[in-house]
């Protein structure tokens, strides 16, 4: 096989902004924080960065910030600037600086996911926003189902019908989400969670209780992408991108996927493996997406860290997906208990533990595959410590 | 639901208005190619199996299974009061045809995976909604 592009980037720096579940600061303020924090850390200055990408590359409490208001405010000189949603998931932003990269449109691509959704929620509450109903809802909205909660609930529901997932079985990526998260001084939620809580607590669209369910937060996610030349120059070590997964290959959408026990992560982590020598074996640890908990487990199965139907055994009791086990999921505490960051939150405890300056450190840690997406928004990233 | 309808929010597409008025007469209709015969659900200009444009609406019985629900219990949306169900329903032309649907006449905790459905409708302002309550259980001949 010829060398896959993407083995000509590697992520040079990372960094975040301050994150919380209500700062009432701007998106574009939380930003340029994580921006000049990320450029710092890859041993650049602003005048280096040379590109800029983004998801999905609008304003408001969802989008958080455009690449065009970052643009300008710190009066970047780009050759290359892209944004938005119609891509590989959230991480699609990611894929497409590693392309101009590989391609050398661009030399430093700065990538960024911003959200404002603590902070608009409540100013939401307060009278303000509003908007018209997307398309891809046209037959969703009208029966009562606006949230994610109730579309990822559908396929949940019929995982656990199908495969006898049980509720205890997602409870233990809930719980080890929290427990992970008390080490994160960023965390939102960091009090000790029982399944006996995780039990209790309401039902929102059942089979998810409000422990299945991510929290909104506000908070910025930058990452560096450069060309592989650079890493023996990056201070604090440049990650290498030994593969990534970009397949959509059935319907995109909430309700119409073929399969209603996965979503588009089966075509993503697919992809991801044909274009690698690595398998699932070599994985160190899996920053996996968790807005809701299912989704974690529909990733492990995506990925083959256990065959199709048999994630909730994979799961259970915690003990396999904790820190010291045979795959640390999660590590910083997840979406669940450390704010949804919006898949960018993964990356960047995938590329803290290949550096070894992770919160919870995972030891040995050489391979770290990020997977980012539910329902039809999907994309991964396999990195490593060393070429590989 | 109760008399009082509960907001919905229906706003088609040119393609799709149909879905939401073919209750009118109390027959429930997806859109069909008119060539290769398929079902198209969510209704679209072009048929994605044979891309002839001979589409129109045409009736079906009505009646399909569960393929899978939630049972919503938070309110987001004033006036849609919780606990409701949303299920996708397998019609029996196409069991690959799957509409959204909120499943009536019965309790929320009754509702199950495999039920077997009919089409109802919620006669909505200009709109009659597509709704399902369980059918009787088939008892099997000896």
């Amino acid at each position: 096989m010829e060398e896959p592009l993407e083995r000509r980037a590697v992520i040079s720096g990372a960094a975040q902004s301050d994150i919380g579940r209500r700062l009432y600061r701007s998106g574009l303020d939380l930003t340029i924080e994580a921006s000049l924090r990320a450029i710092e850390d890859a041993g650049l200055t602003v005048a280096d960065i040379d590109g800029i990408s983004t998801y999905p590359g609008m304003g408001g409490p969802f989008g958080g910030c455009t690449g065009a208001e970052l643009h300008d405010a710190l009066r970047f000189s780009l050759n290359w600037r892209d944004g938005g949603a119609e891509t590989s998931g959230q991480l699609g932003a990611v894929h497409k600086a590693i392309l101009a990269v590989g391609a050398g449109l661009a030399k430093h691509v700065l990538c960024f996911r911003t959200v404002n959704e603590g902070s608009g929620g409540a100013m939401r509450a307060s009278g303000g926003g509003g908007g018209a109903m997307p398309p891809a809802f046209e037959y969703l909205i009208p029966y009562g189902v606006t949230s994610a909660a109730n579309w990822i609930g559908c396929y949940a529901r019929r995982h656990m019908h199908d495969y006898g997932t049980t509720r205890e079985q997602l409870g233990a990526i809930a719980i080890n989400a929290r427990t992970n998260a008390a080490s994160n001084p960023q965390a939102i939620y960091t009090d000790p969670m029982t399944m006996e809580d995780y039990l209790g607590i309401r039902m929102i669209s059942d089979p998810f209780g409000l422990y299945d369910c991510d929290v909104p937060c506000d908070g910025s996610t930058v990452v560096i992408v450069s060309h592989r030349d650079y890493a023996p120059d990056a201070p604090n070590g440049a990650v290498h991108v030994n593969a990534m997964g970009t397949a959509l290959r059935g319907r995109p959408s909430w309700d119409q996927f073929e399969d209603l026990t996965t979503m588009a992560m089966r075509d993503s982590a697919a992809s991801m493996w044909e274009r690698t020598d690595l398998t699932p074996a070599d994985v160190d640890t899996a920053q996996l997406y968790d807005g809701f908990t299912w989704l974690s487990m529909a990733w492990i199965e995506a990925l083959g860290f256990c065959k199709k139907g048999e994630g909730g055994p994979f799961v259970e009791g915690g003990a396999r997906i904790a820190p010291d086990g045979d795959l640390p999921l999660n590590t910083n505490g997840g979406q669940l208990s450390s704010g949804r960051l919006h898949g960018f939150g993964f990356l960047h405890e995938g590329i803290m533990q290949l550096r070894g300056t992770a919160n919870v450190p995972v030891a040995d840690c050489e391979v770290a595959v990020v997977g980012a997406g539910g329902g039809p928004e999907s994309g991964c990233l396999l990195l490593t410590k060393e070429i590989r | 639901m109760s008399a009082d309808p509960p907001p919905r929010f229906i706003s088609p597409h040119a393609e799709g208005e149909f879905y939401w008025t073919s209750g009118a007469d109390g027959v429930l209709r997806l859109q069909r190619c008119g060539d290769c015969r398929r079902y198209i659900h969510p209704p679209g200009p072009v048929c994605p199996y044979c891309h002839s444009r001979a589409l129109s609406p045409e009736p079906v019985a009505g009646t399909g299974t569960i393929a899978t629900f939630t049972i919503n219990r938070k309110e987001w949306i004033p006036g849609f009061e919780p606990p409701y169900v949303f299920a996708l329903v397998e019609i029996d032309e196409d069991p690959t045809i799957r509409l959204g649907t909120n499943i009536v006449g019965c309790e929320v905790d009754d509702v199950e995976i495999g039920m077997r459905v009919e089409v109802e409708f919620e006669a909505n302002g200009e709109w009659h909604v597509p709704l399902f309550h369980p059918l009787p259980v088939e008892r099997s001949e000896e």
